[in-house]
């Protein structure tokens, strides 16, 4: 198990593998610096850099497979070099950022397309689309970078961009609120990150992902939990994980392409990306894979309970994300070969999610961005291809045999079966019901959004079908959504087993407390009764008006109280410090100088009543000292004083 | 030297001494400027008359050409206190010192 990670040097054509990152970041920072000068034209260039970077990224993925050792590294520059503390602005290109690489681009290029047209009634569309390079080029850097401050630097340069587009309509109050929120949030997590990275340099004394990886099976097994918890800790941040999961959903106050790349396909996946790539670290412990895969369950099954009982379509879709992202937590933290089944239904995920999402931002335009399915109803006469297209990526998330959630999420639930002991069934279990959950609560936005009973405001009167160039990428990614299944789970755990320490998948015997067939038949069995309960219960439609509820219900309408939670145990004493610190501010400190202050003022004020102007007063002070001295010099003289 | 003639120092020091307390007290009590400006004449004269007699008492030059200090210095200040006086006088049409008094608190 202790093989030894060994990156090769970056030859010929892939030696340029920092254009990747270099052409989105260019492309942003003309969009930026040009201003209103490129407001005409400004879209095309931000399409057509994502564009490039995808055909890059297709080049280098071919020439990696031709590689012998495909991971290869590009060392640029030295970023830090602080004695014998050295990091490189070094680039990894290996199959795992490869994948990472052809999604963001591929799945971001279309988006980008999408958005052009999308985004053409806003005044801020070149802004618009320059965030979104400089969020293309930050996450490239996060997924290409050799060593974990490379890694941060992206990390961080996603979160700036996420944060940017979140608030991009910053006049309104809940856009900014939520901007600010995620950006918080974030950082509780980011801190995480940071303090693991100087935990490396500590005990490692360096940063570089081959050195790390060789280094850590020497390191005592504490150093190693805290480690990774640490990991896991900005894992949690950036993918919406429990227990900082809140942020996700409030970040549907961003434009909605902003919600399908950054927020469902991409960003929020860092997390996984991060666990994935240090795999060497988590795999050194048992304790900490546990722990990923009870973080993993939990929030698949809390963002699946909150799911059902949202209205706002985006917010269903967001805890949809923040549920997916627990399985994908679950596949990482399974560790061994459901490294592979994690990194599938991510690339799966990031095709069905911006699917729906794109074709939610579809019926929004439509609909005079109306956001409330109780109030949509009877679209699949009037939208026709986002219908479609919107039911490839619904069918896909629930698991529906061809589509590429059956051949994704269904092996992750499989392996979590595959545990020795009593945690098999727990976790399956928590994985098969997040399965069920998942149906129900996806068909009822399907069935809500477009049959049933029209319940649309008055003034819509002839919702439209969105124009050609927001189509064209739902239909791509609809087709990605149907096949892209079958093809990834079959090619991806193959070629992810080149990438350096991250373990093959053995399709040996599965010695699981359930058979592989049984798990099968009882999932698309689960799904089946969550999609039928959703149509049968939302078939006519639902009020228009919110509805008194049952407890559970009332409490996923508030987030499960999560929020709440984090408001009594974290906001209120913060505020209370805050205050406390400004009151000791104003009173302590500024009390004690300012009355120093007005002491001394005070003091000199009644002093300098003894500057009376008469000159005969100032001669018998004169006099006075004078007798003084004289009689000092007497009383020395006569040795009294001595 | 006639014993005759010789009189005691102490009594040149002690008529300095009442001089300078003379001068003093005039400074002290009146206001008229050159009144004042004679009342310090007075004092630095009784401070010329106790330093020769210091002389007098050692033996030596040194409290003579103390004297011969003094008188340069109390004539220079004479020129200038004049003229400030002078020019006080002619904006306030007023020699008393006590009129005198802006540079206060």
């Amino acid at each position: 198990m202790e093989e030894t990670v060994r990156y090769a040097e970056a030859t010929g054509l892939l030696g340029s593998v920092w254009l990747l990152v270099a052409i989105p970041l260019v492309s942003a920072a003309i969009l930026l610096l040009l201003g209103r000068r490129a407001d005409r034209w400004g879209h095309w260039l931000g399409v057509a850099s994502i564009g490039a970077a995808f055909v890059l990224g297709l080049t280098y993925f071919f020439q990696l497979r031709g590689l012998e050792n495909k991971s290869v590294e590009r060392s640029l520059w030295d970023f830090i070099a602080v004695g014998d503390f050295k990091v490189d602005f070094g680039l990894l290109f290996d199959p795992l950022a490869a994948v990472f690489v052809l999604l963001i681009t591929g799945v971001g290029f279309l988006i980008h397309l999408y958005a052009v047209e999308y985004m053409s009634h806003d005044p801020g569309r070149r802004r618009f689309f320059a965030y979104f390079n400089l969020f293309v080029a930050a996450m490239l850097l996060l997924v290409l970078g050799n060593n974990y401050v490379m890694l941060y630097f992206g990390w961080e340069g996603v979160g700036l961009a996420s944060y940017l587009l979140i608030s991009f309509w910053y006049e309104r109050p809940t856009a900014a609120t939520a901007g600010k929120k995620a950006f918080l949030m974030n950082r509780v997590g980011d801190a995480g990150l940071a303090i693991g990275i100087f935990i490396m340099f500590a005990t490692l004394g360096t940063t570089q992902y081959d050195e790390v990886f060789n280094g850590v099976g020497g390191l005592a097994g504490g150093t190693v939990l805290v480690l990774g918890l640490l990991l896991l800790l900005g894992a949690t941040g950036k993918s919406g994980q429990f227990p900082l999961q809140a942020w996700l959903p409030d970040a549907m106050e961003g434009p909605t392409p902003v919600s399908a790349l950054i927020h469902a396909a991409t960003m929020v996946t860092a997390g996984v990306y991060l666990i994935a790539r240090s795999n060497p670290i988590f795999s050194a412990n048992e304790t900490l894979q546990l722990v990923v895969v009870s973080v993993g369950a939990l929030t698949l099954l809390l963002g699946c309970i909150i799911g059902a009982a949202k209205d706002d379509i985006k917010r269903v879709l967001a805890w949809s994300t923040v549920s997916q992202i627990g399985y994908m937590f679950l596949g990482v933290g399974l560790g061994g070969g459901a490294y592979a089944l994690a990194i599938v239904h991510l690339l799966a995920h990031g095709f069905f999610k911006a699917n729906m999402f794109l074709g939610a931002g579809s019926v929004m335009h439509g609909m005079k961005d109306q956001v409330d399915i109780r109030r949509f109803g009877g679209l699949s006469k009037y939208m026709k291809i986002t219908w479609i297209t919107f039911a490839t990526g619904w069918l896909a998330i629930i698991g529906i045999p061809p589509l590429s959630g059956y051949f994704s999420k269904e092996p992750i639930i499989a392996k979590a079966f595959e545990r020795d002991d009593w945690t098999a069934w727990l976790f399956g279990g928590a994985a098969m019901l997040g399965a069920g959950l998942t149906a129900f609560y996806m068909t009822r936005l399907f069935v809500l959004t477009f049959h049933g009973p029209k319940r649309w405001t008055d003034d819509i009167e002839h919702p439209h079908e969105s124009p050609k160039l927001m189509t064209i990428p739902l239909i791509l990614l609809a087709v990605g959504s149907v096949a892209a299944g079958w093809l990834l789970s079959t090619s991806v755990p193959d070629w992810l087993t080149a990438t350096a320490g991250l373990g093959g998948a053995e399709e040996g015997e599965a010695h699981g407390v359930l058979s592989h067939t049984v798990i099968t038949i009882l999932s698309i069995l689960v799904t089946l009764i969550g999609a039928g309960l959703a149509w049968f219960l939302f078939r006519n439609g639902t009020a228009t008006e919110p509805q008194p509820a049952g407890v559970l219900v009332t409490a996923a309408r508030k987030n499960l109280y999560t929020d709440s939670f984090n408001e009594a145990v974290f906001e209120k004493p913060g505020i209370f410090l805050t205050r406390a610190l400004v009151y000791l501010d104003s009173r302590g400190v500024d009390g004690l100088v300012n009355g120093l202050a007005a002491g001394v003022g005070g003091g000199s004020g009644r002093l300098r009543r003894l500057q009376t102007g008469f000159v005969r007063s100032y001669a018998m002070s004169i006099l006075t000292g004078a007798l003084l001295v004289v009689a000092a010099f007497l009383a020395v003289q006569a040795g009294w004083l001595a | 030297m006639n014993e005759f003639f010789s009189v005691e120092p102490d009594y040149y020091l002690i008529l300095a001494a009442v001089l300078f307390t003379i001068g003093a007290v005039g400074v002290l009590v009146r206001r008229n400027a050159i009144v004042l400006f004679m009342c310090v004449e007075l004092m630095l004269n009784a401070a010329n008359l106790a330093l020769v007699t210091f002389s007098r008492i050692n033996g030596d030059l040194n409290g003579q050409i103390m004297a011969f200090f003094v008188m340069v210095v109390a004539a220079a200040e004479v020129v200038i206190g004049l003229a400030i006086i002078m020019s006080i006088f002619r904006t306030r049409r007023s020699a008393s010192v006590d009129d005198a008094n802006l540079l206060k608190y």
